[in-house]
């Protein structure tokens, strides 16, 4: 199965700068698909998850255009072919 | 914005200014009439923590910015802000399994010269962590975080933090940490084993209000050449200690209000000591609109408003625990920096300010050091040690590791 990932801008830097990635997902979540970025980008995995593996607070993570916290989380099931967008919430000041 | 970098050689001073957007490097020759500014680094980054290494010819500043989306780690420059590593894996993280996740890094202290090539680093949740390796690894300290009060510390305003590590210079080679709230806790074997030293501390917030541990310090200062004697700000008390952090008395002596974040100590003179009053934690601002340094110095019986230079009037600033520093050199050189992204430097030990830059972020945090060799200070009356400073057995071994170790960072 694959998946496109969308990083943005500060996230690039862990990617060869390129705005999207390519994987092939070994499963069918979130979070298999996020394995699959990391294996390509290891930079980005602390960026997007705290020590205990879980989102950090103020990043969203969309499959397609909903967000994964309303899927199931890292658990949300992932089509095949499905663009993963990665965004920084609207937060802060 | 456009970075500016400065041109930093030895004998100057370089004060590292962190803020709630960002990090800026500021040099002087030490005349400290002129400063040149580089930065902003880490642009839209919270920088609660940086340092300064110059062990051994090392010119390596130290900074944790932090992005409230992506997280926060420990990254450094050799070039004074050209180049900064940029480790993909987060350095200052907890183990697995142990249920915490970083939330910030408040502060990051070089080991004395008792701890030489060893690194520290307070974060929130409060924990210690430790570097061996001049900071590319970092792991847990564990008698700390295992320590059985752990689980009762509150989170302050600031939320739960450990923002003081003191490690140079006090006597038997002990170390000593402040959380907010959790109160001081001292280390007098390296950091395996720790107990509460809150004696003569007060919890105003408290039912009992000199409670073992649990208080709300803000902030404590070592006295310049004493191993003993040491200043402490709390949440509501002045107070110093004169055995170590074993008790502490209270010396709010003629200060409008014994509520504040910084305590600064004189770099050469045990007695004297600055501190920002504010008038009260529910209204964090400088008493009657007036900003004030006040300085002691006769060990805190007594304390006198510096002004000359600084608003007195229409001035509610707000100082935080970091946001005020001193340098080496003699007279010292007084810096701090307000809420409100103001920078004061005083070179005579406080009498007169000057305002160095305003319309900064808010400043969080304010450290100075000599780059290079310092000019030897005229000796003031300052106590004599009572006991030699005595070098750990392995530190031959760590110094070594610790060469061994920056060299190979610096090639990355």
């Amino acid at each position: 199965m694959t998946a496109v990932f969308v990083l943005p801008g500060y996230l690039r830097s862990f990617a060869e700068g390129r705005r999207e990635v390519a994987v092939e997902i070994d499963g069918r979540t979130v979070g298999d698909a996020l394995r699959a970025l990391f294996e390509k980008c290891p930079g980005a995995r602390d960026r997007i998850l705290s020590e205990d593996g879980r989102i950090r607070q103020h990043v969203n993570v969309f499959v397609g255009d909903e967000s994964i916290r309303f899927l199931g989380g890292l658990e949300a099931e992932v089509p095949s072919g499905t663009r993963i967008t990665i965004l920084p919430a609207v937060s802060g000041g | 914005m456009e970075t500016r970098h400065v041109s930093v050689t030895d004998g100057d001073l370089l004060l590292m200014v962190g803020t709630m957007k960002g990090a800026f490097l500021v040099r002087s020759s030490p005349d400290r009439k002129r400063w040149d500014w580089g930065g902003p680094y880490f642009p839209g980054h919270a920088v609660y923590a940086m340092a300064f290494d110059g062990h051994d010819g090392s010119r390596r500043v130290f900074a944790a910015p932090e992005s409230m989306h992506f997280g926060s780690l420990i990254r450094w420059t050799d070039d004074f802000g050209k180049t900064w590593t940029n480790p993909e894996a987060a350095n200052v993280r907890f183990p697995e399994g142990s249920g915490s996740s970083l939330k910030r890094i408040w502060q990051i202290e070089v080991g004395g010269i008792e701890r030489l090539w060893t690194l520290y680093c307070g974060v929130e949740p409060a924990a210690l962590f430790e570097s061996n390796d001049g900071g590319e690894n970092w792991s847990l300290v564990r008698g700390l975080y295992e320590h059985p009060h752990r689980e009762k510390w509150q989170p302050g305003g600031g939320g739960l933090c450990l923002h003081t590590v003191l490690t140079d210079g006090l006597a038997n080679g002990r170390m000593l940490v402040a959380i907010s709230t959790g109160g001081v806790y001292v280390s007098d074997d390296a950091g395996q084993s720790w107990r509460a030293s809150n004696q003569g501390v007060r919890a105003e917030f408290l039912p009992d209000k000199h409670p073992e541990f649990g208080q709300c310090v803000h902030k404590v200062a070592r006295a310049a050449g004493s191993d003993s004697r040491l200043y402490l700000q709390n949440h509501w008390g002045l107070y110093r200690s004169d055995d170590a952090g074993q008790s502490w008395s209270d010396i709010a002596n003629g200060v409008p209000s014994d509520f504040g974040f910084p305590m600064v100590a004189h770099p050469h003179d045990a007695d004297t000591a600055f501190i920002v009053p504010l008038e009260s934690d529910g209204f964090r601002v400088t008493p009657e609109a007036k900003l004030r340094v006040y300085r002691t110095r006769d060990g805190g019986n007594s304390w006198q408003p510096m002004t000359r230079g600084l608003p007195q009037k229409e001035a509610l600033e707000t100082v935080l625990r970091d946001g005020m520093t001193s340098d080496r050199l003699d007279p010292a050189g007084v810096y701090f920096g307000t809420r409100s992204g103001k920078l004061f430097a005083s070179t005579d030990e406080g009498d007169s300010w000057r305002l160095l830059r305003d319309g900064l972020p808010p400043i969080v945090c304010l450290k100075v050091a000599m780059v290079g060799e310092p000019k030897a200070p005229r000796a003031r009356q300052a106590p004599e040690r009572t006991k030699a400073r005595k070098r750990r057995p392995a530190a031959r071994a760590i110094k070594r590791k610790g060469r061994v170790a920056r060299k190979a960072g610096r090639r990355k």
